[in-house]
Order: C-alpha cells, then structure tokens, then sequence
C-alpha cells in the first residue's frame, strides 16, 4: 500500500484545494457580481435599517400585524446553557419541533392554538398551517386561507375596511412556480410591509 | 391526494428519465478514458495532476489493489477532516466564532462526511466555520461521491470484461468523476441556486431588527456552492440544522425541484453506463425498471398518507393533510416526494422534517434504507447494491430452474454468491443491532424525544440511516452524545466499508472470469420477468429482515394513533 502513498496524498491535497477553496471562493465571487443582494441574503432594508430577509420568517405578536406560522425553533437558555429556551423564529438555528403523529405534547399543543384562533374568529375554519409548525421554523410563507383567516383581526386592530385587507392579501398571493410546482403562499415580511405602506398613504 | 400533486410527481420522473440517456452516454465516456467536450479544458490539468502525483493513468489496478486505493483514500480523508474540525477555533473564515468541535462529535462528523452519510449530530450554523463547511465538508462531499461512482465503474468493468486481471485504476476513476462529472455539473448548478435566492457569501451572520422591534440573527455563508454537490453527490449534510427545509438551503419550489432531480440524476444514468459497458443497453433499462417499481410504490403510500394527516391531530377538528415539520412552498406532495427520494438515494438531506410524518409515511423512508437504498440509491453506490440483489435474484433462479446461474454470460458461483450475502448481511447487523443496544442501556434511552413507539422508531431510524449511509433522521432524537456520536460512526464505517469491499471482490472475480455464450437455456434479464424476479428477491430478504423492526415501530403507532391513544414523554 506503501506506494500508493504519494498518489493518494497528492491527489487529496490537489482535489481539496480545487473543490474545497477554489471552487467555493470562485462561487463566492462570481454570485457576489451577478446577484449581489441574493448571495448576501435577499436582506430587506427600510430606513436604513435591515428589518429581515424576505426569505426569513419572523416573528409577529401584535393583533395589528398578520402572523406566520408557529415556530419551534429554540435558544441557549441564558441562565444554564446546557438547557434551551424556546425562541420562535431564531434564524441561527434553525429547527421544527420533531413532534411525531401520536405526540401529546404535539396534540395538547395544536389543541390550544386551535382554541385560541377560534375565539379570535368563531365559525371559520382554521387554515391547517396555523396551528403547525415548519420543518425549519424559519418558514416565510402561510397560505393564502391563513392570511385571509387573520383579516378580520387585523383589520379590527388597524381600523381598515375588511375589504381593503382582503385585496391587499390577494395582491401578496404568490401562486406555484411555474404554475405547477409547490403551493400558492404569501410571504408574511412583505404583507406585513405592505399593510404598513397601506397605513402611511 | 390532488392532481397538482401527481403531476409534479410525473413530471419529476419524466425528466429523470429524460436525463439517464444522455448523462449515461457521457459518463461512459469519461470512465472509458475518451475525449469529451470538457477535455480541451480539463485534459491538461488532469495530466499535470497525474505527472505530480506519479500516476500512470494507463496502469490498472488489480482489486486487492483497487480497494487498497479506496481504504487509504478514506483513511487519509478521514484524518484531515478530524484535523480541521478539531482545529477550527484558530483557522480563519470563522466570523461566529465557532469552537473547536468536541472529539466524539468530529469523530462522527468526519466518518459521516468520508462515508458519504452527512449525519447531521453537528448543527451547521450553530457548530461549523465556514471554513470547515467549505474545506472540511465541501471537500468531501466531492471526493465520497467520486470514490462510490468509482466504485460503482469498477464493478461495471468486472461484467463487461473477461479473462483480465484488473479492474481498472481508482486514482483515475476518482480524478475523472470529481473534474469531469461532479465538478462541470456544480459550477452552473451553485449559479441556479443563488439565482433562486441561496446565500454564497463570505460575510458575518447578519443582525436585523423586525418590524416589531426584536433583534433577529440571520445565519448566512457560503451555502449554495455546498447544496450543489450536497443532493449531486446525493451526500445530504445541511449547511443548517433544519437542512433543505431551510429557507436558505431551499428558497423556491423550483430549487426544490431542481435538488430532487439532482439527486437522482447521477444514480439513474450509471444504470444506463451499466448497459452501454456491458454492451446491451436493456440490460440497464431492466434494473432501472425494478428501481422505478419499487420508488412508486413508496412515493404512492408516503404521498397518501400525509395527505390522509394525522388521526389524532384530526379528531381535535383539523381536517387536512399533515403540515406538522412540512414548509408552504413546498406543500404535501413535494415534501412527501422528496422524503421518498432522498432516502431511495443515499442522499439524506430533508425539505421536511421526517420525525413529524405520519406513522406510515414515515415508514416508507425507513423501508428505504433498511432495503440498502438500492432504488437508485447514492451516486455508485446505488447501482452496485443493486447488482449485489441481482447476484442473488440470479442465484435463486438458477437454483429453481437447476441451472448454474450466469448473468450477462458470466457464470455466477459460489464466491460471487457469498460476497453479495456479506454485503447484504452486514446492513441488519448494524441497523437492528445498534437498535438492540440503543434500547436497552440508559444512555440509548436517553436519546428519543418521543414516547412510546415513536420513540423506538427515532431510535431504529437513526442506526438504519447511519449504516444505510443515508444521513437523514428522526431529528427529536438527541444524537450529538458521545455513545451515539461513537455507535452511530460505527455504524456508518461498516455500512460502508463491508459492502464497498465485497462489491469490489465480486468485480475481480468476475473480470477474471471467461465470456460463456448465450444459449436457448439462457435466462434473459432484460424482461420483465427478470423484474420482477429482482423485486420479489429484494423485498423477501427486505421484508424477511426488517418487519419484525416495523411491527414494534410504525405499524403499532399507526394502530395507536387510529385509536386516539397519544404518549407523553416522562410519564
């Protein structure tokens, strides 16, 4: 095996150069100049400041904006670090809650929110994505039945015709791509964004 | 079930299908050693690299000699991914200040990259620089794809040749797959991705303040250009924890469907190489057959049982599909589609979170791996565990019929034979073994997130992922502890190396083996018989091995939850 030595060093040391720094810097280079705002992470900015990435979810609490999806990421607990704290939407680190389908912690779980959405709107079905959450936690999007479901609430909070809210969701409904891949979304950052722009005019 | 749903699945197998013609003519070509649109590029950096290596790229390798290349190439690999792990506090490129990844966890990791498992134990933007996503994962990711494509041609040889005492050369094999197939492909394929919305950027986690006025960090890096050859390589290891279900790791639906095809791409067009090696084409089209057969068995039940839901989510007053660990963008066909691919392959990564399936659709990416991801299966690695159930499904012919079995006028005899069992027999040892000793000691126990059978699954799913090569997971189960991190390695070492080393066994022997010619009492292995021969032989020994695992698993957690019952952990 001895002899096989220099071919299989050389060749490791060659290859992870080319495929491990050479290509990857390249890329990091070549995306910079062609697509500059998405290499860096379609970052939104408003005023200066950066609010997001319209790729991220985040979390909304208020009744005046429209809500994402529950989210079951978590953080280092600041008192033991050994131990997690639940941090819906902390996108450097990324996760879903890994219930499965005879959880009852995932039951008693959908079981509040499902209660709670439906004091908030009685007699309306609730979208299914409400009430669960993401494989990464950092999902952007909720269906377009979740975004008209909130309508109402928010509508209530910003003192706005429901009407007015309804055709601001629909003009935010993005359908599949293609026409045929995925599912129709509305990405809550940018109807959220929206429905402030709605507010200065 | 929508009809939306089953054309995005027909179209995904349409342009499979439409790339295994000729994506195989080209990598015949690059493992013939023939000229190829990309030489006038490549060819002379590949002699330069050959000439300061001291390889002769005419000089073939005897097997023993071939699987020695394999071992050192793997030892070597292994060792400097542990370095770089171990070291990466003090390397540059490390803007999160990253610290040096504990000895079981880079144990693990560095034997889950160089198997070409990608075991996520490590959580990407919690644990990695991004030096050692680029050098350390990036890297292998390219070389432990190369070396089972590698494989996978040298094999191939053992068929097509006769009366020959060489297999070809490794050094060759792994050189050509890595600039000439993986490489070439990742290059417009990063562009796509970034296109798409896929970060690739050198810059420090982002800190922004949402509209309602929290601090949100945003973890970033060099993402797309390790996605690319992550599903080509049908590796599977995120950039982040949540892998491909990640907003960045995964920005449309249509990057989604770019990966699922990426991922099979490679693994359908070496069956193709296959025929052309072997000279009948058809020879190929069959074994690509019984792998089309059993993948829409499995897309056909996972698909339906997410869009069924859960029973017991269900009987609170949902009723839809289960959305638990599932994306929008994505829905329930593309996350059902993709969990059945990835697993088919060795792949691994998930736009959805397979611990959160239901009891039967996530039985079906357990089936997956437990039958030795065959059904396409990871780039080389796939098609030689194919042909070892082929050995086999050729045997037990031969057996009914009271003819010595011979496969594409090699005669199939007791060595051949004996090699294959080893190579299907360790998979179990580890996969149920590793399940026995996970569940009895305390610190097995402690890992599953679930109670109940759920818990015993997430257990099963992560030795079956780890010697399978898969990569995957049940993600509640708590992993990154040294006897996990240490069991799980060995299971990943063996479930590579004891196929690896049978299979190239088998291509000595064959290729030493004279041609017999056809005859009238020939069985012919292009039909559909012969398909259906491989599929009853695979699911038998599958079946026969894996459905007392199932039962305890799945199946009574299916039962379970059609009966309302739910478990609590800690009661």
């Amino acid at each position: 095996m001895m002899n096989q030595l220099r071919p299989a060093l050389v060749l490791l040391v060659a290859l992870t150069a080319v495929t491990g720094l050479a290509y990857p810097l390249a890329m990091t280079g070549i995306a910079g100049a062609i697509f500059p705002a998405k290499a860096a992470g379609s970052l939104i900015e408003r005023d200066g400041k950066i609010v997001g990435s319209s790729l991220i979810g985040q979390t909304f609490t208020g009744a005046n904006y429209f809500h994402g999806r529950p989210s079951a990421t978590s953080a280092p607990d600041p008192a033991d670090a050994s131990k997690t704290v639940p941090a819906p939407y902390n996108a450097a680190n990324s996760s879903g809650s890994n219930l499965g389908p005879t959880s009852a912690a995932l039951a008693e779980r959908v079981k509040g929110d499902l209660d709670a959405l439906k004091t908030e709107s009685p007699g309306t079905p609730v979208p299914v994505d409400l009430v669960t959450t993401s494989g990464s936690g950092l999902d952007p999007d909720i269906s377009p039945e979740a975004a008209l479901f909130q309508v109402p609430r928010v509508a209530k909070a910003r003192n706005l015709p429901d009407d007015k809210l309804r055709d601001l969701v629909t003009s935010q409904v993005q359908g599949r791509s293609l026409g045929l891949l995925g599912e129709p979304r509305v990405n809550v950052l940018a109807l959220n964004l929206a429905l402030d722009d709605l507010g200065r005019r | 079930m929508t009809l939306n749903g089953w054309i995005q699945i027909e179209l995904y197998c349409a342009v499979v299908l439409a790339l295994v013609r000729p994506l195989g003519l080209y990598l015949t070509r690059v493992f013939n050693g023939e000229r190829t649109v990309l030489s006038p590029i490549l060819a002379p950096f590949e002699r330069g690299l050959y000439r300061v290596s001291g390889i002769d790229a005419r000089q073939e390798q005897h097997w023993l000699a071939y699987t020695g290349a394999v071992i050192l190439f793997h030892i070597l690999g292994f060792a400097a991914l542990y370095a770089i792990l171990r070291l990466q506090a003090i390397l540059p490129l490390n803007p999160a200040d990253q610290a040096a990844v504990a000895p079981d966890l880079a144990f693990n990791t560095s034997a889950s990259f160089i198997t070409n498992t990608n075991w996520q134990s490590y959580g990407g933007e919690t644990t990695l620089s991004y030096l050692t996503q680029m050098l350390g994962l990036t890297h292998q990711n390219f070389l432990s794809a190369a070396t089972g494509i590698a494989v996978a041609v040298a094999l191939i040889r053992g068929f097509a040749r006769a009366s020959t005492g060489t297999i070809g050369s490794f050094w060759v094999d792994v050189t050509r797959a890595t600039l000439y197939v993986l490489l070439p492909i990742c290059i417009p394929y990063t562009l796509f991705l970034v296109w798409q919305g896929m970060p690739q950027t050198l810059g420090a986690y982002v800190d922004a303040t949402t509209l309602e006025g929290a601090k949100q960090t945003i973890a970033v890096g060099p993402v797309a250009s390790q996605v690319a050859i992550k599903m080509l390589g049908t590796n599977g290891g995120g950039f982040f924890n949540a892998n491909a279900a990640h907003p960045f790791e995964n920005p449309t639906a249509l990057s989604n469907f770019v990966q699922m095809v990426s991922i099979f791409a490679i693994g359908a067009a070496l069956t193709n190489v296959f025929g052309r090696m072997v000279g009948d084409e058809r020879q190929g089209w069959a074994i690509l057959g019984a792998m089309g057969v059993l993948f829409l068995a499995g897309v056909l039940v996972t698909y339906w049982a997410e869009a069924q839901g859960s029973s017991v989510l269900n009987s609170l007053g949902l009723a839809a599909g289960n959305m638990e660990g599932k994306e929008i963008r994505f829905g329930i066909a593309a996350s059902a589609l993709f969990a059945v691919i990835t697993t088919a392959a060795s792949c691994g990564a998930v736009n959805a979170m397979h611990d959160s399936f239901t009891a039967l659709g996530g039985m079906i990416p357990l089936i997956n791996m437990q039958l030795g991801e065959i059904i396409i299966g990871g780039v080389g690695a796939g098609l030689y565990g194919m042909l070892i159930f082929v050995i086999v499904a050729i045997f037990v012919a031969g057996l009914m019929v009271g003819r010595t079995p011979e496969y594409l006028g090699k005669k199939i005899e007791a060595k051949e034979v004996k090699m294959a069992m080893l190579g299907i027999l360790c998979l179990p040892l580890m996969m149920l073994g590793g399940t026995a000793i996970a569940t009895v000691v305390s610190a097995g126990l402690a890992g599953p997130a679930n109670a109940g059978p759920h818990g015993f699954t997430e257990i099963l799913y992560a030795y079956t992922s780890a010697a399978a090569n898969n990569g995957s997971a049940f993600g509640g189960l708590t992993a990154n502890t040294p006897f996990y991190n240490s069991t799980l390695a060995i299971g990943m070492l063996v479930g590579r190396f004891f196929v690896k080393i049978p299979v190239l066994a088998i291509a000595g022997s064959l290729a030493a083996k004279k041609t017999v010619p056809a005859s009238a009492g020939t069985f012919p292995t292009h039909g559909g018989l012969f398909v259906g021969l491989l599929v009853g032989v695979i699911l038998i020994v599958g079946g026969l091995t894996f459905f007392p695992s199932l039962a305890l698993g799945p199946v009574v957690e299916h039962l379970a939850g059609t009966a309302g019952q739910t478990f609590a952990t800690g009661g």
